[in-house]
């Protein structure tokens, strides 16, 4: 085919990067949208605090379970804590419990699998018996487990959630790694002076990474939801932190006596959240992944 | 000529049905069977030498051991047997697994046969051009900049192009980024894996004329592997014929194409497409090649399916031996010359005085 | 040749692609035939539309294409235009083809024996029983050895000429008249290569059977076709028989092309490239002679739409600036 564009010289990485982002954004409206949506809950992440209208520890009993209204948009709690603050601030938590998870998870799964399926052998075997060993537990037990083992805070939340998702990582590392050990630039690279530990960063994890993308804003979501669950049986965050599982856990109490919002509002931002997660995956890996590129 | 690459007796053999499998192997021991695995013989006892400024061809059928020549002497496989001299040094001493940080390690290069697939597809051209620079040359910032582009337009390939990803490239652009990857630590062996043989014949025209003018101006030897014979004949001086492991005929380019002597030789030569006007020959191989694994070292490889096929053939295993700047391995050489019979499935040998 | 002798016949054939950058008009008005038991090639490099002119005439196009004009008559019946009924009837009977890649293009899961039964069910009404026993004589025809043990092996267990082999005996299982042979030996060995034609041609032969052999491989062409039809960038350039293409290409592409082969050259400074590149098919300003712009022969003349020059007997150019026939080439082609 003839080289259609025009001879432009030569444009640093960057900027060929953000170009590249404009067009996929532009092309499906949908990725825009999750695009959007994801900057605003960083947006909220970063700037709860500031912006919250009310203190979301400042109890205020007079205003106890007050139905959404013009002072309180969302409504009081229980301990007539404003509702919409609480929903905002929580917004930190979560995504950093997202965040922190899904970067664990594939340090670990990721670097694991890669060096699984790249060596082969008694690497191959111990990381597969790990990976089986995970997976014969019911994964939310284990969760379960790990947290009442270890303590409830959040540390110990982010660690289960990699643990639980470090078989499937692993997993799918290693079967591009394998497939990609014997490509000819692995070859190449070895002729061009790369030891084996070099290439498996600097060559494989790399191309490895856009399809891990898409599986990590997945289990973006599904760490936001196992706090959440892990939280409502009372092993997750301790009260009075706001965070939306455990203001799901509280409010549902509520919601046989009517007062829906309680729960409906913290329920809400945890559905948006990860269906926008889910839905930047796709919009994520036609960024990452160079052969998207036109 | 001063002899850059000399290789001795080197054989590759690898194992069948065991290695890995553990269960299989804890099977045969149990079952007190012979610990002594079959093995498949890739490389059988090759011998030959590579002179400096020589492009040196090497054809044969897949499967006849030339790709895992070509890794065991470029050092990504290490072999079973033999020794790989290096100018004086001997590289076979050093296992292929650490021979990546090696001092010796620019000095053999390759080119790939799949330009796209041999380039990681998450690096640009020019990282791709960068990376053995920086990984042996140790250059760094402007002067390696400095350096890729040198090499990339003595590969006429645009500069604007360096920023580009393999996939956006066409297969010609392609195989340049391959090359100036392989060139740019200035290689004295270049080896050239089939590198035109996913290219359209416009495109290989300028691609071998490029590896042409390179060679000359870089000073550089090549050994050129390919299936293509009529592209060896234009490239090569020396060709050499392998046949299921072993090297069965050598000689200059012209003079092996012109007047083969191995019956294999002459089945390859009489099986390329010629432009139309010359009779087609029909000197055909029949059936497949003998199994490559345990071979019984008193038969010769091509027996049965040689248009010869004699009794010697099945006693004794042909030597490789020496005719002026000729090798050959068969024990047919000298007396017979094979007679071309018309539309005939099967040549007739006749002697000749 | 009159409707009787042709085998096939393709006129005006237009194939235009919808794709994510553009409308790829893959092929414009081309034109060839075919006549019965004659082996014809279609020469191209890559990008020329010659396996997009097959999937066309057998009705296998992607789900991206489509047959903006054009005819392809098989005797009396459009294939362009028949129903799904009469192309079933045709498909795999009396046009079969086969393809590149032969390992891919079996069923990697069923044994051979039994893909080569299918055809004898379908199209030949052979009951079961029945097949299977022909299927093993077809693949003795095609030259497998030990075809009873062979039958029941599943192509991952064949070598490369072995699967081109059996592809080969589903294709012919059902007699067909026409052949259409897509670079079938593209990634086999030289000899095995030479090994497979010989068994095309024969076959060929012994059924009286016409073949379109479609390759990039120019030497090959001449070697095993009768005539060739030159194709660059959706058009046929020239269409004629071996000796006349070769002695006196008239099309200033062919005669590129022919000097770029390496066969061609005794040295390596003899090879001419091409010059130039082909055109962006995606262009809505595509002049009509696709090679206009790469064309060192190119005159005014040229912005008019393509003739179909005869300059010869069954020689046909569409240039308007041919090669005269007096000029030395640019060397002398091997003697004969």
């Amino acid at each position: 085919m003839t080289d259609t564009t025009a001879a432009s010289p030569r444009e640093s990485q960057v900027a060929s990067l953000l170009r590249h982002s404009r067009h996929v954004l532009a092309e499906n409206p949908v990725t825009g949208f999750a695009f959007a949506l994801f900057l605003l809950i960083v947006l909220a992440a970063v700037f709860g605090p500031q912006i919250a209208p009310y203190d979301p520890l400042a109890s205020n009993t007079a205003q106890a379970l007050k139905p959404p209204n013009a002072q309180h948009w969302f409504g009081t709690d229980q301990l007539g804590r404003d509702v919409f603050s609480r929903v905002i601030v929580a917004t930190r938590l979560d995504f950093f419990i997202a965040v922190a998870s899904v970067a664990l998870v594939f340090l670990m799964g990721g670097f694991a699998g890669v060096a699984a399926g790249f060596f082969g052998g008694w690497t191959d075997r111990i990381v597969g018996r790990i990976a089986d060993t995970i997976m014969a537990f019911p994964l939310f037990v284990l969760a379960m487990g790990i947290v009442a083992a270890l303590g409830n805070n959040v540390q110990n939340i982010v660690l289960a959630t990699a643990i639980v998702n470090f078989p499937l990582y692993a997993r799918i590392a290693r079967a591009e790694a394998n497939v990609r050990r014997e490509a000819g630039f692995v070859e190449a690279a070895r002729l061009s002076g790369n030891a084996d530990w070099r290439i498996l960063v600097s060559q494989i994890l790399p191309n490895v990474f856009p399809i891990l993308v898409v599986q990590m804003s997945l289990t973006m979501g599904y760490a936001i939801l196992n706090a959440a669950g892990l939280s409502f049986i009372g092993l997750g965050v301790r009260p009075p932190t706001p965070e939306w599982g455990i203001m799901v856990a509280e409010g549902a109490a509520f919601m046989v006596a009517g007062q829906w919002w309680n729960a409906f509002f913290p329920g809400a931002a945890l559905m948006i959240a990860v269906f926008c997660f889910n839905l930047l995956g796709d919009g994520l890996r036609d960024i990452v992944d160079p052969r998207r590129r036109t | 000529m001063t002899v850059l690459l000399d290789l001795d007796h080197v054989s590759k053999f690898f194992p069948v049905g065991g290695g890995p499998n553990q269960l299989a192997r804890l099977k045969r021991r149990l079952s007190g069977g012979a610990e002594r695995l079959s093995k498949v013989y890739a490389v059988d006892n090759v011998s030959f030498v590579i002179n400096k400024g020589e492009t040196v061809g090497l054809v044969g059928e897949s499967g006849c051991g030339k790709s895992t020549l070509v890794r065991a002497l470029t050092r990504l496989l290490d072999v079973t047997d033999g020794s790989i001299k290096l100018g004086a040094r001997q590289l076979a001493l050093k296992p292929a697994r650490v021979f990546a940080r090696d001092r010796d390690r620019a000095r053999i290069q390759m080119v790939f046969q799949d330009a796209g697939d041999s380039i990681n597809p998450r690096f640009t051209a020019f990282d791709a051009i960068a990376d053995s620079l920086r990984r042996l040359r140790h250059i760094r910032g402007k002067a390696l900049k400095e350096r890729v582009e040198t090499v990339a337009s003595q590969c006429g390939l645009p500069l604007a192009l360096l920023s580009r990803f393999p996939h956006q490239l066409s297969g010609g652009q392609r195989a340049r980024v391959g090359i100036a990857r392989a060139i740019a630590v200035e290689p004295d062996l270049l080896v050239l894996d089939e590198p035109t043989a996913a290219l359209d014949v416009s495109v290989q025209v300028v691609i071998l004329q490029l590896l042409q003018q390179l060679k000359r101006d870089l000073g550089m030897s090549y050994l050129f592997v390919s299936h293509d014979l009529s592209v060896v004949r234009l490239l090569c001086d020396r060709v050499m014929v392998m046949y299921l492991g072993k090297i069965v005929e050598s000689g200059p380019a012209r003079t092996v194409f012109e007047r083969p002597w191995h019956p294999y030789t002459q089945a390859l030569v009489a099986a390329v497409p010629r432009f139309a006007g010359e009779a087609t020959e029909r000197l055909r191989l029949k059936g497949e090649p003998r199994s490559p694994i345990d071979p019984d070292p008193n038969v010769c490889r091509f027996y049965g399916r040689c248009p010869i096929s004699a009794s010697d053939c099945k006693t004794k295993a042909p030597a490789l031996r020496r005719f002026g700047n000729r090798h050959v391995a068969c024990h047919f050489a000298e007396e017979f010359v094979v007679q071309r019979i018309g539309p005939v499935h099967e040549a007739q040998a006749t002697p000749q005085i | 040749m009159t409707a009787a002798a042709a085998a096939l016949r393709v006129e005006r054939l237009s194939v235009e692609f919808r794709t994510r950058s553009g409308l790829v008009r893959a092929l414009d008005n081309v034109s060839f035939s075919v006549r019965k038991g004659e082996t014809i090639a279609l020469v191209g490099e890559s990008g020329s539309g010659k396996s997009v002119t097959a999937y066309a005439i057998m009705g296998i196009l992607d789900l991206a294409g489509r047959v903006t004009n054009g005819q392809v008559m098989f005797g009396e019946i459009d294939l362009l235009a028949a129903s799904p009924k009469q192309l079933a009837a045709v498909r795999g009977r009396q046009i079969s083809m086969i393809f590149q890649n032969p390992r891919t293009a079996l069923n990697p899961i069923r044994p051979v024996g039994r893909q080569i039964a299918d055809v004898f069910i379908r199209h030949a009404k052979v009951p079961a029983r029945e097949a299977s026993g022909q299927a093993i004589e077809m693949l003795r025809a095609v030259g497998i050895t030990d075809p009873a043990r062979r039958a029941s092996a599943y192509p991952f267990e064949l070598s490369g000429g072995m699967c081109q082999r059996v592809m080969i005996a589903i294709a012919l299982a059902a007699k067909p008249s026409l052949l259409i042979a897509d670079e079938p030996t593209t990634g086999l060995d030289v000899t095995t290569q030479a090994v497979i034609m010989d068994l095309i041609a024969d076959l060929a032969a012994e059924l009286g059977m016409a073949t379109i052999f479609i390759t990039h491989d120019l030497a090959l062409a001449s070697q095993r076709a009768t005539r060739i039809a030159v194709m660059h960038a959706g058009h046929v350039v020239e269409d004629a028989p071996i000796a006349d293409l070769f002695a006196q290409p008239r099309h200033p592409y062919t005669a590129e092309l022919i000097a770029a082969t390496p066969d061609s050259a005794a040295s390596l400074d003899e090879l001419a490239a091409i010059p130039g590149s082909l055109p962006d098919l995606r262009r809505s300003d595509l002049p009509p002679c696709r090679y206009s712009e790469r064309c060192p022969r190119k005159t005014e003349h040229c912005a008019q739409p393509l003739p179909q020059t005869a300059v010869g007997a069954e020689h046909i150019v569409a240039c308007w600036n041919p090669l005269p026939v007096y000029a030395p080439l640019k060397r002398a082609i091997g003697a004969s």
